[in-house]
């Protein structure tokens, strides 16, 4: 499978009040290619997505998500987060290709 | 065979019988032994799950949705027409703030949009949503 540059992008604030619950927005580059579509020849273009999408908080889960051939080209996937302390969320967006993509993000709690 | 007034009327009746009958019958299976396979067979009942689509989509490639069910362990969205009608499952953990979830999703035609929480204490709540699809966007 092809190699693809994903670009992750993440929007995370940087500070919040202890325990405050804030929303995150993360997008990656991608065709999530579905694997049902056909090329110019009527022959199948093979499925090749984002499989699976992970975002923890200093090691700690915040959510793990399976994601499938029905979410749309460059997935945009937006949840809360709760941040009990200062610290850094790590994402990671793994590729049928055995890429992982990932990104970081700070916060700090006051 | 003689072609009279009631045989052409019978073959008519038993032709949109035929026409009519299995598309919504066998879409509503489906869409039953979808959900039944994660939940073992258990029919999930109502709760504070909430599925926000929009009514009409004139683009099915990406549309726009948003679950969320406070006290939910994971929730899963199903698009019982898709080729692929496993859309997603996101599972929430110790540090998500509130269950929820946003994304964009492909949907091949009008249907019933599925979303089924499995709750802290392991019973399944389910919604649905209808949305109209002007074109579909899994080709």
């Amino acid at each position: 499978m092809e190699k693809i540059d994903a670009r992750p992008r993440v929007r995370v604030p940087r500070t919040a009040a202890p325990d405050e619950v804030v929303q995150i927005r993360t997008m990656a580059t991608h065709p999530m290619e579905n694997g049902h579509r056909l090329d110019r020849d009527g022959s199948t273009v093979p499925r090749h997505i984002i499989h699976r999408f992970t975002c923890t908080f200093n090691g700690e889960t915040v959510i793990d998500m399976e994601v499938g051939p029905s979410v749309s080209a460059n997935p945009f996937i937006e949840f809360d987060a709760r941040v009990p302390e200062s610290g850094t969320f790590a994402f990671a967006w793994h590729d049928d290709n055995g890429d992982v993509y990932e990104a970081t993000a700070d916060i700090t709690v006051s | 065979m003689e072609l009279t007034r009631r045989r052409t009327l019978a073959l008519g009746a038993a032709a949109l019988t035929v026409t009519l009958l299995p598309i919504p019958a066998s879409a509503a299976v489906d869409a039953q032994e979808l959900v039944e396979r994660y939940t073992g067979g258990v029919n999930p009942g109502e709760g504070p799950l909430q599925l926000t689509a929009p009514a009409v989509a004139e683009n099915g490639s990406a549309v726009a949705i948003e679950v969320a069910c406070p006290g939910a362990r994971s929730i899963r969205i199903l698009a019982p027409a898709n080729p692929t009608p496993d859309v997603c499952a996101v599972h929430f953990g110790p540090l998500a703030g509130e269950e929820r979830l946003s994304t964009r999703i492909r949907m091949a035609d009008t249907m019933d949009l599925i979303a089924l929480a499995e709750m802290d204490d392991g019973s399944f709540v389910q919604a649905t949503a209808r949305v109209s699809v002007t074109v579909g966007g899994c080709r």
